[in-house]
């Protein structure tokens, strides 16, 4: 029987992705912005957040009208309560785009330390992951989920080699390049937080499509 | 009268003898919308909505002051017929009470009371009246069968069919599930949410989790009063009133 719940459970579907498209759209703004050292790009990252913030406080009264009003069960249940920490996740990496684009506004206007090399793979890697999680959100793909949350130690690996670059050859032989490679050092920590998100939103997926929990659980998925 | 309101009920008392059963009750009725009426036993509900067609008249020693309008009458105006208010605004009771005819006779019968001969209207009346109700598909083919032969949740739609074949703009339910199966009272909830779209309803439920479920507006009475009436997210995500929250989350008392 089709019930009236359902459309209201795909309009919170379409809300999560419309959050989703936003977030996407913020992230790589910012890495476009960090890239070009573009002022006026990275100030947009920051004045569009507000939508973000928005849509979140839309989404998470729309998942406490749903459980208070409607007692969803079993797989109903799962979505719902997934949705709702999904949109967390989206928020906090919307919060880490501007992040991203206060970074691009410090360097602005300074020449780059150094050609950028692994942060644009980071950066690449982060917008995949975010892209991925909520392709496996939508089509409620499991394998896929897997697979970005396998993606995460490349993040690691990724940020500890800008970090330790910028230290070795930079920071520890000229304190002065600081102003220039503090805020680097920093943008590969917001796009390794980026891919953490990612990761939580594919565990999310995961435990909403098979009530399994692979949070914290390592060995439940082997490569 | 505001054309988002369908009806409006203004200081409405109400005496059983010398015991008060309804104190200054105020509250307005949404147009096509669902309003739930929850609270516990003896709160007063029930009492209300018989008030909204006159059933409270069968009665004896009762006594009602205040008024209750709709469509430009007071209802409670013993000059307004009671049956004409009947009519327009009908009712569903927790025990489905089809008449001991056929399926077909069960709608036609009010149609033919309100003086309706043409056979082939009354036909027309009788099938859409039954496919508004979602019934049509299971009892077409046995028109002519004994309603009384009819499952419960079949016999609460051919009772809610009963009142859209009279063209009601009104349907009051009172505990319309209360003897129903889950699956029975699924089939009612959607066909409320369904209905709402051309009729105002108004529900007295003491299920809760139903009235949380159907509901756009829900007005909680207590001992007679009116205590707290807002939208129905409102109510149960955050009730202003101690009372209802108390209620609603099963600490009464």
């Amino acid at each position: 029987m089709e019930r009236h719940f359902d459309q209201e459970l795909a309009d919170l579907k379409n809300l999560i992705l419309k959050m989703g498209a936003a977030v996407e759209a913020a992230i790589s703004k910012s890495v476009e912005a960090l890239k070009g050292l573009n002022a006026a790009q990275a100030l947009e990252v920051i004045k569009e957040d507000r939508i973000i913030d928005g849509l979140e406080n839309d989404l998470d009264e729309r998942c406490l009208d749903l459980l208070a009003l409607q007692q969803p069960m079993a797989v109903d249940l799962r979505f719902i309560t997934a949705s709702m920490k999904i949109a967390t996740d989206l928020e906090r990496m919307a919060d880490l785009a501007v992040d991203i684009a206060q970074r691009a506004l410090e360097l602005a206007g300074k020449p780059l330390l150094k050609p950028l090399i692994d942060i644009p793979k980071l950066a690449g890697l982060a917008q995949q992951m975010t892209k991925e999680s909520l392709d496996a959100f939508v089509n409620k793909d499991v394998v896929l989920a897997e697979q970005v949350i396998l993606s995460d130690p490349q993040a690691d690996l990724l940020r500890n080699s800008v970090q330790r670059e910028l230290i070795d050859d930079y920071l520890n032989k000229d304190i002065t390049a600081a102003s220039r490679a503090v805020p680097l050092l920093l943008v590969a920590r917001h796009l390794e937080r980026i891919c953490d998100h990612a990761t939580n939103i594919a565990e999310d997926v995961i435990y909403m499509v098979k009530a399994d929990v692979v949070k914290h659980h390592p060995e439940k998925l082997q490569p | 009268m505001d054309n988002t309101i369908e009806i409006k009920a203004r200081n409405v008392f109400f005496y059983y003898g010398k015991t008060q059963a309804l104190k200054d009750i105020t509250l307005d009725i949404g147009k096509h919308k669902v309003t739930a009426i929850i609270g516990p036993s003896g709160c007063g509900k029930s009492t209300f909505i018989r008030l909204l067609n006159r059933m409270h008249e069968l009665v004896p020693n009762t006594r009602v002051t205040g008024k209750i309008l709709y469509s430009g009458w007071d209802i409670l105006d013993t000059n307004i017929d009671a049956v004409e208010v009947r009519r327009r605004i009908g009712m569903v009771f927790q025990k489905p009470n089809p008449f001991p005819k056929s399926i077909f006779d069960n709608i036609s019968y009010g149609l033919k009371v309100n003086g309706e001969k043409d056979r082939s209207l009354i036909q027309a009346k009788v099938e859409q009246a039954l496919r508004k109700a979602a019934l049509w598909p299971e009892v077409k083919d046995r028109l002519t069968d004994s309603a009384l032969g009819l499952s419960g949740g079949q016999q609460q739609r051919l009772c809610i069919a009963r009142s859209l074949a009279v063209e009601s703009k009104v349907i009051l339910f009172d505990e319309p599930c209360a003897s129903l199966d889950p699956i029975s009272t699924a089939k009612i909830e959607e066909l409320i949410l369904e209905l709402k779209k051309d009729y105002t309803i108004i529900i007295v439920t003491h299920n809760m989790q139903q009235a949380a479920r159907v509901s756009d507006y829900t007005a909680f009475f207590l001992l007679g009063e009116l205590i707290e009436y807002a939208r129905t997210q409102d109510i149960f995500t955050a009730p202003k009133d101690s009372r209802t929250e108390a209620y609603i989350t099963g600490r009464f008392g």
